[in-house]
């Protein structure tokens, strides 16, 4: 299946997989859940809005990434999974 | 003038966030030798998205992009090249590599309406690279020039050392060019990181050779540094003397004085002033404390 | 200042000096200084033993004194990790079935899990203790306690044995070396465990004390437990694991951001006049603290400057401070590695104190208040410099105060290491989780973007205000790491009450919540 991956789960970085989907979808799980969980789906949430890419999946497995990098690894995962489109 | 540039993973998210801290004069976010071929990608979009999130007042910023002979180095500079940065670091550097930064450069500044000019530090990495040292100096734009003794040790086939004595001619020429030109005479980094009296002798050559600054691998390099690459205590007293003479003369009306039996003229009161102007910089005039 | 608050018609709530809601059928804390105007309580020593009883097991202890439902039995921690007596002891509570019992170990750790068990069947119902981290602490949080935890600080809880306000039935006491006239040592055998600082008030003051060892020999060398209080004594097998006991050597921390905060730490105690000759100084033993005490001992040499003492809990790093002249002496409440032990049976410059010397307010004269400065931790600290070292920012329970508000208060300069964020939580918030040691006794922090000064401290700032060092008030730090990492959301609001923080003057600093 066609999906794009960047990241890791080291200290202070996230891991974003996605995949072509009917509709989007964002999943998020982080270490710091309880203080972060919205603000990192708005980052990426908006990302996608800038990017107009609707029809995608992206799950992120977050160890405290700060929002730039949350917006890096998407734009990253994003146009690896285009790469594969090709 | 600066005296340290450190060099910072660019696909490490938490090396990054932390570069600015560790007093380092200057940052060089690496975009080639610190980063696999396989993530050259995801090192560039984190570097860009840093760089539009983050602005360092206090600290320069340059860019280690790939070399211009591989496929990455366009796309880099596209990334980074901005106000956010002071310039760019060329790996292996040639004249004609610099000359053909100097175009993208140009078309990037003036497509996207830059304040800044962006410098260039072009490493010094290749046989013929040292050859061409004094021209590469002239250059537009060059702001310092950096030693790789490493990559230099593989063309050179010779075995590098901590004594190092097989780099002391690329070293000297370094440094008179860097001087000739005025620009930073940056030395190789000292890899064993372990190894804190090592490091401290390898910046004694470097300073005793005429190099100014050097590059860091590790942040807990720069305290080292910054103490033998800094104007020393005795130094920055002397300065301060020959400064309130200087002054003191000045008010008497006399042109040419002594200090301490020796005859003070123009060029020694401008080194004086070079020298309270770096101490005053990295803010090493004494402190007064209780 | 008590206040009682009205929200609506039916509760009247009951708020500390700082804030914090108490019981309203307990003292709240009124200030770090209140204990000055009030007089020391003392109930009478235990009575004192000619000739100890000599048991074989455990199971034998509970047996001869009867150990039965509603007691409090007491422990102090020096085998950290590797103890093997509260475990077994909590083996026999479970397998006796005993209901209701209160334990007071002086700290818990995660090799203490079985207590889970305990808690969950009824068999704990209250604990007192100044630390506790692992498992043990999950049952807690999750309101499966049916009683309380109170965590007291090491100086506190000296004095709430002292006082009667602990009242402790049986103190279990595991001691590395034990003779035949009941004496004890902790430098001796295969458990070597170092000073018994922590043992000292259950000692004195239990109604009765049972020693439990593996090692029984004729006469001990060094007296660290006074037999006269010695009950009775139990040999088994192995009181604990040396590996957990005495693990290795901490090593400084080498990760440079650590670094350059304890650089700054002690660039900013020079500055401020505090590292002149005869100085005295107490840091955590942590890798980070530790480079704290590296990087004041790196000035010490460059400025040939001589300490009068180090305290705490030591190890070998603080050893080789003696060693080498550079402290006259280290007063010790707990060993952490062999090195220390070693140093402790050696040299007689390496002093054992009891809890109560180091801690407690109604001492005389405890040594933390001869300290010219403490470098601490911290989870949390606020913007009135309240510090959390109890719980994390979830109000989950990570540790405990240990020696921190008492040295915090003791010392003439508090400062708190750390970094701005941690996984990118900002460890300054408007109001603590939870508050361990109150604000009016922190002076300092350090951060790698910053410095910020009490504003209590008026001297501190007119002292620093030429330093080269980034110094700025707590707020902008912590605007600072709100612009990083944003600003993070609130947590749910708390459940019911699962524990009191206890202030080392008996007063309650704050309270400990279920979290869902």
């Amino acid at each position: 299946m066609i999906s794009g991956m960047a990241g890791t789960l080291e200290s202070n970085d996230t891991m974003i997989t996605v995949t072509p989907a009917e509709k989007m979808s964002i999943e998020v799980t982080s270490v710091v859940d309880a203080f972060y969980h919205d603000q990192i789906v708005k980052v990426i949430y908006d990302t996608l809005l800038e990017q107009k890419i609707t029809n995608i999946s992206v799950t992120c497995q977050d160890k405290g990434a700060l929002d730039y990098t949350i917006r890096a690894r998407l734009l990253t995962a994003i146009s690896r999974m285009e790469e594969q489109d090709d | 003038m600066i005296r340290s540039m450190l060099f910072i993973p660019g696909n490490n998210p938490a090396m990054l966030q932390n570069a600015d801290i560790f007093g380092a004069d200057a940052v060089i976010l690496d975009l080639e030798d610190a980063v696999s071929p396989q993530e050259k990608d995801a090192a560039r979009a984190l570097v860009k998205a840093y760089l539009e999130s983050v602005s360092h007042q206090a600290i320069k910023v340059y860019i280690r992009i790939n070399g211009l002979d591989t496929e990455f180095y366009e796309r880099d500079l596209h990334s980074v090249v901005s106000d956010q940065i002071d310039g760019i670091v060329l790996p292996k550097a040639r004249v004609g590599d610099i000359e053909k930064l100097l175009t993208i450069l140009y078309k990037i500044e003036s497509e996207t309406h830059m304040k800044k000019t962006m410098g260039i530090i072009p490493i010094v990495e290749s046989a013929k690279s040292v050859l061409e040292i004094e021209k590469l100096a002239a250059l537009s734009r060059i702001q310092g020039m950096l030693l790789g003794a490493e990559d230099l040790s593989a063309d050179m086939e010779f075995e590098r050392t901590k004594i190092g004595t097989e780099i002391d001619y690329p070293r000297a020429k370094l440094a008179f060019a860097c001087k000739a030109y005025k620009i930073d005479a940056i030395d190789t980094p000292f890899t064993d990181t372990n190894d804190v009296n090592g490091l401290i002798a390898d910046c004694q050559k470097a300073l005793n050779l005429g190099l100014n600054a050097k590059a860091a691998i590790h942040p807990n390099q720069i305290e080292t540094i910054h103490d033998v690459f800094s104007p020393s205590p005795k130094r920055i007293e002397w300065a301060q003397r020959v400064l309130l003479a200087a002054k003191k003369a000045n008010e008497q009306g006399l042109g040419v004085f002594s200090l301490d039996g020796k005859m003070i003229d123009k060029p020694i009161i401008e080194r004086a002033t070079k020298i309270i102007d770096a101490a005053k910089k990295y803010r090493l005039l004494p402190v007064d404390h209780a | 200042m008590m206040q009682q608050k009205n929200i609506g018609y039916y509760r009247l709530i009951m708020l500390n000096s700082l804030g914090r809601v108490v019981p309203d059928t307990l003292r709240g804390y009124t200030s770090a200084t209140a204990y000055q105007s009030k007089n020391r309580i003392l109930i009478p020593e235990k009575a004192v033993v000619t000739k100890p009883l000599f048991l074989d097991s455990i199971s034998a202890i509970f047996d001869e004194y009867h150990i039965s439902d509603g007691m409090t039995l007491s422990f102090h921690h020096h085998l950290r990790n590797g103890d093997g007596v509260l475990n077994a002891v909590c083996q026999e509570i479970k397998t006796r079935g005993i209901k209701h019992l209160t334990i007071a170990p002086s700290s818990i750790f995660p090799n203490n899990a079985i207590i889970v068990d305990l808690i969950i069947a009824g068999n704990i119902t209250n604990i007192r203790t100044n630390y506790i981290n692992g498992p043990a602490a999950r049952p807690i949080d999750d309101g499966k306690l049916q009683g309380l935890l109170l965590m007291d600080t090491h100086g506190g809880r000296a004095r709430a044995i002292e006082s009667g306000d602990l009242p402790i039935d049986i103190a279990i006491l595991a001691c590395p070396t034990v003779d035949r006239n009941g004496n004890g040592s902790g430098t001796e055998g295969l458990s070597a465990c170092g000073t018994l600082g922590y043992a000292q008030s259950d000692l004195r003051y239990a109604k009765k004390v049972i020693l439990v060892t593996d090692t029984i020999v004729d006469k001990v060398k060094q007296i660290d437990l006074d037999g006269k209080y010695v009950d009775a004594i139990v040999q088994i097998d192995s009181i604990g694991d040396p590996e957990g006991i005495v693990s290795g050597t901490t090593k400084i921390t080498k990760d440079p951001v650590g670094l350059k905060i304890a650089r700054d730490a002690a660039d900013f105690l020079y500055q401020a006049g505090v590292i002149k000759p005869g100085f005295s100084m107490q840091t955590g033993a942590g890798g980070t603290s530790l480079a704290v005490a590296a990087a004041v001992r790196k000035m010490m040499i460059t400025k040939q400057i001589h300490g009068s003492f180090a305290s705490g809990g030591t190890n070998g790093y603080y050893t080789d401070l003696l060693k080498e002249g550079w402290v006259d002496n280290l007063y010790d409440v707990q060993c952490f590695d062999l090195e220390a032990v070693r140093s402790y049976r050696d040299n007689s410059h390496h002093i054992a104190i009891s809890a109560s010397k180091y801690g407690n307010p109604y001492e005389p004269n405890p040594v933390v208040n001869n300290l010219s400065f403490v470098a601490l931790g911290a989870t949390e600290i606020d913007l009135d410099f309240n510090v959390n070292v109890t719980t994390d920012s979830l109000g989950r329970l990570i540790g405990g105060s240990g020696g921190h508000a008492d040295t915090a208060h003791g010392a003439d300069i508090t400062i708190i290491t750390t970094t701005l964020a941690k996984a990118r939580l900002p460890i300054i918030k408007e109001h603590v989780t939870t508050i361990t040691t109150p604000g009016e006794d922190v002076d300092v922090l350090v951060t790698e973007r910053g410095i910020a000064i009490n504003p209590r401290r008026v001297d501190l700032l007119e002292k620093m205000k030429n330093s080269n060092l980034t110094i700025m008030t707590i707020s902008e730090l912590m605007a600072i790491s709100h612009q990083i990492s944003g600003i993070p959301a609130a947590i749910k609001e708390p459940g019911k009450v699962t524990g009191l923080i206890v202030y080392r003057d008996g007063t309650i600093l704050d309270q400990l919540y279920q979290r869902f």
